[in-house]
């Protein structure tokens, strides 16, 4: 590529020679300019449907491989849906952490890592917004969907609250004053001076260290799921005249029902239609952030990534469109708080909302590949189905068919025990303390990632950022695949007429 | 047909026509107001229309260091106008301060008559003030259509809410089919439209600069400043790049330059400004800075025979 410019430089000044020259660098550029766009143009639609192929490939993995832990396990039925739906529900609350966190870091370059914050201020304003005014800790007593609502804008503007100094600064400021930011929200809502207070006459609180309990998105969206006719409720038409009428069952009922005759608990089940809700967010997130990302909106924040100065030099006002992403973010991130951590209903700043949520949340992103919505999808999910849930799976099934012997209290016996030859002393020790040791293997395969596939898992992907299709128009193409030979030979020497027909011709 | 198809190109070129060609005043005619010995066409100092840029008294010092130290200098409607002085000598600040990117402690900048001291870089692109980086600053992880679709000003899709809903979201396609014409033009003028599917970071040196002030075209400037726009470029694309130039020029297009290689800005433009520790030190036609004393004491050397 690069060779057959630096030839076409050298035509350029000298046209009267390099005719023939130009011929073989006209082949060139015709096959480029020609197969370029094309392949572009028919790849766009079945990107889609290969991305979309993965992350069912994936998921159907993911099923497979927890189906085989929970038959290894001895798991009934209900146990195996119950495992399944707890997989789903992880994969599909990271896969929109992850979906919101590409906005900021893969598209933007806004290095945010307060992650965990921007879901409490979410989960927290849902709370408050939707607790019983007659609750121990008060609230507005409102619907859930105006807590949600409300939870999003209020993660959106505390974002942009935090964004307001901290965008004028450069990318390492940004992630400390996030991580400061994160802390800090989880801390006031901590605070016993906010467990309950009065505002304009109005009891409302945080419920400081012991936590808050508010509308619970879980029942909510089941029920509204199982409300809505034919898909969760059944339907009677009646027939004139008879009294009687036709039943028509609803889609959710037939599934419940079968599942329940196979020995699955109607909660379970509940789990999953909870769990469905949440991929249909998912898919809304990816609709969303994939239109955004495709748009000259999405094209300028990728600008601001690769290099700011070039894009206010071009006219683009960087902070608006950076306060903007961030503030879209944040909202998705406060929506992905109570979509997560508040969807029993109930939250407290001692268990959610931990620093450790938002780095969980930035390992998924790197496993996907940063800048990439498949990635994003594919990375939270692999992350919380491998990684985050699979260890524990995994030493259960070797505990209930291994017979290790007790396990060394410190790492350090086991490893005397390792170096003696010993395995199973190091093997039952690994067992034992899984819950703390997948984290080890979570950096372990961190460093192996950065350093032979920086790009996350999908590679390097060329998603343009454009609303359209950037191939040659119509109207230049009609012109035949314009060679700039002859284009510079026509505005230069007039010339250009002997040079057409090998290019143009075909 | 190809005989057609090449004049075409040759029209379509970035901005067809706009009727930048009346300010195509007479080459050479530079007015050489503060070099003595210059006694150029004289002065039609009058309006802002034929010194679309003027700067005065700028200043600026970083720490106990000055950089630029009370420079006055004006660039006239469609010539091309160099900007030259040895290291250290404040080019590049005088650049920054013009563009917005280091604010002045002193003088004010005057982009087509009014004052745009300290403006922000993107509202001067928007008042027709567009420079390119000294170190070509391509966006390297798009490709080079993304680089040139992003410079258009005012993309309808450029507002969050309109790229997304689905009825406004067609006007922005509209407007992108518009923007995406013009781009291949522009990819074609320069000769590097068989690039166009390639990331902008995998391109080399010289066709980094030509993307660059194809960028720069986009935006509809009035003005370009080229910061060494030929630095690193191997001598047959410096002869292509400056073809651009001067084609641009004469489609009215005004420059002004910062370059390190004397002989090219005395070949090649209507007036230099000489600028020496922070401070404009000649300013005229070629022959006459050629001529000037000081600057061959400061500058030019023994280059000058």
């Amino acid at each position: 590529m690069t060779g057959t410019d630096g030839g076409a430089g050298r035509d350029r000044s000298t046209p009267g020679e390099g005719r023939t020259d130009g011929g073989a660098v006209d082949d060139h550029l015709r096959t480029d300019g020609g197969t370029g766009p094309t392949s572009a143009a028919s790849s766009t639609p079945s990107l889609l449907g290969s991305d979309v192929l993965k992350i069912v490939a994936l998921m159907a993995g993911i099923y497979l491989l927890f189906t085989g832990f929970g038959v290894a396990l001895g798991y009934g039925t209900n146990g195996i849906v119950n495992t399944l739906q707890r997989v789903t529900f992880l994969a599909a609350v990271y896969a929109m952490a992850v979906l919101a966190l590409n906005l900021h870091w893969g598209y933007t370059g806004l290095f945010n890592i307060g992650v965990a914050g921007f879901m409490a201020v979410g989960a927290y304003a849902m709370m408050m917004l939707t607790a019983p005014p007659s609750a121990p800790v008060p609230g507005l007593g409102l619907p859930f969907w105006v807590g949600a609502i409300g939870g999003t804008l209020a993660a959106a503007i505390v974002g942009g609250i935090a964004a307001l100094p901290a965008l004028r600064l450069r990318a390492d400021y940004l992630a400390i004053v996030t991580i400061a930011f994160a802390e800090i929200i989880r801390f006031v809502f901590r605070l016993s001076a906010l467990q309950t207070f009065t505002v304009f006459g109005v009891r409302m609180g945080t419920g400081g260290a012991r936590g808050i309990s508010g509308a619970d998105p879980d029942t909510v969206l089941t029920d509204l799921l199982f409300s809505i006719p034919i898909v969760g409720s059944e339907v009677v038409i009646p027939i004139p005249g008879t009294g009687t009428g036709i039943l028509i069952p609803s889609v959710l009922g037939s599934i419940s029902t079968t599942l329940q005759g196979m020995g699955v608990v109607p909660n379970v089940v509940r789990g999953w239609v909870y769990a469905l809700v949440l991929i249909a967010v998912v898919a809304g997130f990816y609709w969303l952030l994939t239109r955004i990302g495709n748009s000259p909106f999405g094209r300028v924040l990728k600008a601001i990534r690769e290099d700011e100065d070039v894009a206010r030099a071009l006219g683009k006002d960087t902070a608006r469109f950076k306060i903007k992403a961030f503030m879209l973010g944040c909202g998705l991130m406060g929506l992905v708080g109570i979509l997560w951590q508040g969807s029993r209903g109930f939250i407290n700043p001692t268990e959610n909302f931990l620093p450790q949520v938002t780095f969980f949340v930035w390992i998924a992103m790197i496993i996907g590949g940063s800048g990439s919505n498949t990635g994003s999808v594919l990375g939270g999910a692999l992350f919380a189905a491998l990684l985050f849930e699979g260890p524990r799976f995994a030493v259960n099934v070797v505990d209930a068919n291994v017979e290790l012997g007790s396990a060394p209290s410190t790492i350090s016996a086991a490893v005397a025990d390792l170096l003696g030859g010993d395995v199973t002393s190091m093997a039952a020790y690994v067992m034992g303390n899984i819950d703390a040791l997948r984290f080890v293997l979570v950096g372990v395969i961190l460093i192996y990632l950065m350093q032979n596939r920086p790009d996350g898992l999908l590679g390097h992907r060329k998603e343009t950022a454009a609303s359209i299709d950037l191939s040659r128009p119509a109207r230049t193409r009609s012109r035949g695949p314009t060679d700039p030979e002859v284009a510079a030979d026509g505005a230069g020497t007039g010339a250009g007429s002997d040079a057409g027909p090998g290019g143009d011709g075909q | 047909m190809s005989e057609v198809d090449a004049d075409a190109d040759a029209d379509a070129s970035p901005e067809p026509g706009s009727g930048r060609a009346d300010a195509d005043g007479p080459a050479g005619a530079g007015t050489a107001t503060r070099t003595a010995e210059a006694t150029g066409a004289g002065g039609r100092e009058d309006a802002a229309g034929d010194r679309p840029l003027r700067v005065e008294g700028l200043a600026k010092s970083f720490g106990g260091i000055t950089a630029v130290d009370g420079a006055s200098f004006d660039v006239e409607r469609g010539q091309l106008t160099g900007l030259i002085g040895p290291n250290g000598a404040g080019k590049s600040t005088t650049f920054n301060l013009i563009t917005g990117f280091i604010q002045p402690d002193a003088g004010a900048v005057y982009l087509n008559g009014s004052d745009v001291t300290g403006r922000p870089p993107y509202e001067l692109a928007d008042r027709g003030l567009v420079r390119t980086f000294q170190i070509a600053r391509e966006l390297s992880e798009m490709t080079v259509l993304e680089n040139m679709m992003l410079a258009p000003m005012h993309q309808p899709g450029e507002s969050l809410w309109r790229s997304v809903t689905p009825g406004p979201r067609r006007d922005v396609q509209a407007a992108e089919e518009e923007a995406l014409e013009r781009v291949w033009e522009t990819l074609e003028f320069f000769e590097i439209d068989h690039l166009a599917e390639e990331y902008a970071g995998s391109l080399s040196g010289g066709q980094r600069k030509l993307l660059e002030l194809a960028r720069a075209l986009l935006t509809d400037p009035d003005v370009l400043l080229l910061d060494e726009p030929f630095a690193g470029v191997n001598p047959s694309l410096e002869e292509r790049l400056l073809e651009h130039v001067h084609e641009l020029r004469e489609r009215g297009y005004t420059f002004l330059l910062v370059e390190h290689d004397i002989d090219l800005i005395m070949e090649n433009c209507a007036r230099v400004i000489v600028m020496h520790q922070g401070q404009i030190l000649a300013d005229g036609v070629p022959e006459a800075v050629r001529a000037d004393e000081r600057v061959i004491d400061a500058y030019l050397g023994g280059d000058v025979e």
